[in-house]
């Protein structure tokens, strides 16, 4: 109902290709930057924010994957893997060589992206199931050398102590301070991706996405999009690595494992895939819903089960909640949480009318 | 009925906030709050599901006898489903809910958790989990295994089979582990015994996830022929050591299993205690049910009316369970003791546990002296066989090569 297009005139081209054609949206982003950048840090809990900066590293990985799943219709079980890559490289950089966080954040993401090309190598001859499985041997080779490569790795516990990343002589080391530095980067990786989508790469990445042979016919070098799709996916994937590493504090591989790679596809799928507020709600959902639903099945079993037995009934109700509202939603509507969302965008859109 | 609607409200805005509110207004006046997660539901919910049991039934107990000198214990219980965000999410949410500590369940997780907890002075329990150095209370200020690290097992079970075998001159000695951090941790605490002991060790690795090891069986029966096997193994992949070697006719009298080898349902999984006849088990904590403290549970559940959970009979990580729940509370309790009863902070806690000395329940717990130094209390563990269709223990709290575990200690210590 206030979305409205009628009356808005474009006169330039350079307005006509803006992020945001209509006021309202751009004035939502506004509003939306303000929300995050000053009114939730100043009213929210440690406690709350601490959810948040998980949400925001997340937000960088699941863009990253739905770039190669989502837009370029390239699969990958590998992106754990990719994480753990640029986790490695930025914590050795920053103990054996003392890098600050400016200079550790993009190797690691560089290094994460050529190792992902690497790994992309084979979806230039197969692809879907096959090369699933391709990218999943990717992830096990790559667990496996991190595991037995004690240059890499820092020794037999595969774990390297990082400083907390400073800036400017403060050290981050609150969930408060944690929060802008996440935010930060969570920003940008948005506005990367909705940039790059919209750029001459994203159409190519598209175009692959949907009929591989047409692209190649209209001039699209095929070969080349998708290790770039892969370098770029991996990029962010090797990004969110080293996030998680300064959030931490330690870069370990085995919070990287095969089960994570599954988590960031579930993010996608559920949130939508080839969109990037898809990735945003995916991110949200996977990570937010198990916290509020133990907070509501804390409140609301204690009026059937004593205190030591509700910790069984929650853990066991929250993974069948869990499985069930994925499932709820992915039937209501298989395009995601994203399709949910413009649904109810153009139903309000020409609200009271139908049409 | 309040509490109903005001929990319904929470469900219906799905905010969390609300609910939030509910559960503190039920808060009580003089409490101490416990934060703890667990896995049970994750890849270790096999431990899990009855460890955890055992901690909160421990903490019962206490709040049925009027708690810790006058303090009711809340705890806060976080699944963290082995992962790591959920870990530092389970640890803000006990900062929040004002926790004096931290019972982390994993090894990434306490990985992850030790520099957050030292910066929020607020102590980590990781028993059985773990990295060795962080036995040492200086480079590791708040971090507190609690039990005998991977290393320290590792020399008790040289130890132990130094005592089977007579002599380790010229023995043959192979040892089977998890190809993970965590499996390959006891190698070089297993190498340098090997020289100074004159032991000639082969190590086996057997891949994720553990349940296929045939080949490396088979090279260590027929090929190896070890005089001894030390099995360092996790999740299903002990009971198919035990199954395999079987198989393969190698006396399971001739094996030592590390602590994550070395409950029943291991055993019982690999076709039962008559099967496993001979199989020696490394404990950090006492095995079985007869003890005062477990007796103590049992009645508590009579008097409720209640049965004693069937977790009990699966004794080896429930008492593991009660054993973690002991030493925090026995560490608030000093706490609250050197404040003369005031409400203690995370310092007081973490003090109170660097002073924990004598405290065995009966002797389900070791012989433990926390110190500002040493986190791991000493390093002890017991050897428990299986005869007669039960464990019986064969080898009361002991400590193997304890010079040698220090010095690795203090060299790791500098290389950082």
């Amino acid at each position: 109902m206030f979305h409205r297009e009628a009356g808005v005139f474009k006169t330039t081209y350079a307005s006509d290709m803006a992020l945001y054609p209509l006021p309202i949206a751009k004035w939502t982003m506004v509003g939306l930057a303000v929300l995050f950048a000053i009114v939730l840090p100043m009213t929210l809990e440690e406690y709350y924010l601490s959810i948040l900066n998980l949400i925001f590293i997340a937000v960088v990985g699941a863009l990253g994957l739905n770039i190669l799943v989502g837009y370029t219709g390239q699969i990958s079980l590998g992106h754990g893997a990719f994480m753990s890559v640029g986790a490695y490289t930025a914590a050795n950089l920053a103990v054996r060589l003392g890098l600050p966080f400016w200079l550790t954040l993009p190797a690691g993401g560089l290094m994460a992206a050529f190792i992902g090309a690497l790994v992309g190598i084979p979806s230039l001859r197969i692809k879907g199931l096959y090369l699933a499985i391709a990218t999943l041997a990717g992830q096990l080779i790559i667990e496996w050398t991190i595991n037995h490569v004690p240059a890499i790795s820092g020794g037999a516990q595969a774990s390297i102590e990082v400083p907390r990343p400073d800036l400017f002589g403060l050290v981050l080391n609150t969930q408060f301070r944690l929060y802008f530095f996440l935010l930060f980067f969570a920003a940008l990786a948005i506005i990367a991706t909705l940039n790059l989508i919209r750029s001459r790469i994203g159409r190519a990445f598209i175009a692959v996405r949907d009929q591989d042979i047409a692209a190649e016919i209209i001039g699209i070098n095929i070969y080349r999009y998708k290790l770039l799709a892969f370098a770029i996916s991996s990029f962010y994937a090797g990004v969110c690595g080293v996030l998680y590493t300064y959030y931490f504090g330690i870069a370990n591989y085995e919070a990287f494992q095969l089960i994570v790679s599954i988590d960031y596809l579930a993010m996608i799928i559920i949130g939508g895939l080839g969109s990037v507020l898809g990735s945003i709600f995916g991110a949200i959902f996977v990570t937010l819903l198990p916290i509020v639903l133990r907070i509501l099945l804390e409140n609301v079993g204690l009026l059937i089960f004593s205190e030591s037995e509700l910790a069984n009934v929650i853990s066991g109700t929250r993974l069948a909640v869990f499985g069930g509202l994925i499932i709820f939603f992915l039937i209501v509507e298989p395009e995601g949480l994203n399709r949910l969302w413009r649904n109810i965008r153009s139903y309000f859109r020409v609200w009271p009318f139908s049409y | 009925m309040m509490r109903f609607v005001k929990s319904g409200l929470g469900a219906a805005l799905a905010a969390g906030v609300l609910a939030f509110g509910a559960g503190e207004a039920f808060a009580q006046q003089k409490e101490v709050v416990f934060g703890f997660q667990c896995d049970r539901t994750g890849p270790t919910a096999l431990v899990g599901t009855v460890l955890c049991p055992g901690y909160r039934d421990y903490i019962d107990l206490i709040n049925s006898k009027g708690g810790v000198e006058g303090y009711k214990i809340r705890v806060v219980e976080v699944d963290n489903e082995y992962k790591v965000p959920p870990a530092m999410e389970a640890h803000e949410r006990f900062k929040k809910e004002g926790a004096v500590l931290d019972a982390v369940y994993g090894t990434p997780q306490i990985a992850a958790l030790n520099k957050k907890l030292e910066e929020d002075k607020m102590l980590g329990t990781s028993p059985g989990f773990g990295s060795a150095a962080a036995a040492d209370g200086k480079r590791y200020p708040y971090t507190f295994p609690i039990a005998a690290s991977y290393w320290s097992q590792a020399g008790a079970a040289v130890e132990f089979v130094k005592e089977k075998l007579g002599s380790l001159k010229g023995k043959k000695i192979a040892f089977i582990f998890y190809d993970n951090p965590a499996g390959k941790e006891p190698l070089p605490i297993l190498e340098e015994l090997a020289k100074s002991e004159g032991f000639e060790l082969r190590t086996f690795a057997v891949p994720a996830p553990g349940v296929e090891m045939g080949a490396q069986v088979l090279d260590i029966t027929s090929r190896y022929k070890p005089d001894f096997v030390i099995a360092h193994l996790f999740g299903r992949s002990p009971s198919v050591s035990i199954k395999e070697f079987k198989g393969k006719g190698y006396p399971l009298s001739k094996i030592v299993s590390f602590v994550w080898g070395s409950a029943e349902a291991d055993i019982i999984a690999a076709g039962g205690m008559a099967v496993a006849e001979g199989y020696n088990t490394m404990q950090f904590a006492g095995v079985g049910t007869d003890f005062p403290v477990l007796k103590d549970i049992q009645a508590m559940y009579k008097a409720q009316g209640k049965q004693p959970p069937k977790e009990m009979e699966s004794s080896v990580y429930y008492n593991r369970g009660v054993m973690t729940a002991a030493v925090q509370v026995e560490a608030v309790r000093n706490a609250i003791k050197a404040k003369g009863g005031a409400m203690p902070t995370g310092e007081d806690v973490k003090k109170g546990m660097e002073s924990i000395k004598g405290v065995t329940l009966g002797g389900l717990l070791p012989p433990l002296e926390l110190t500002p130094t040493d986190h791991e209390g000493g390093g002890w563990v017991q050897i428990w066989t299986v005869k007669g269709g039960k464990l019986v223990r064969t080898k009361d709290w002991f400590q193997g090569f304890r010079s040698v575990i220090q010095k690795h200690i203090a060299a790791d210590a500098s290389k950082s």
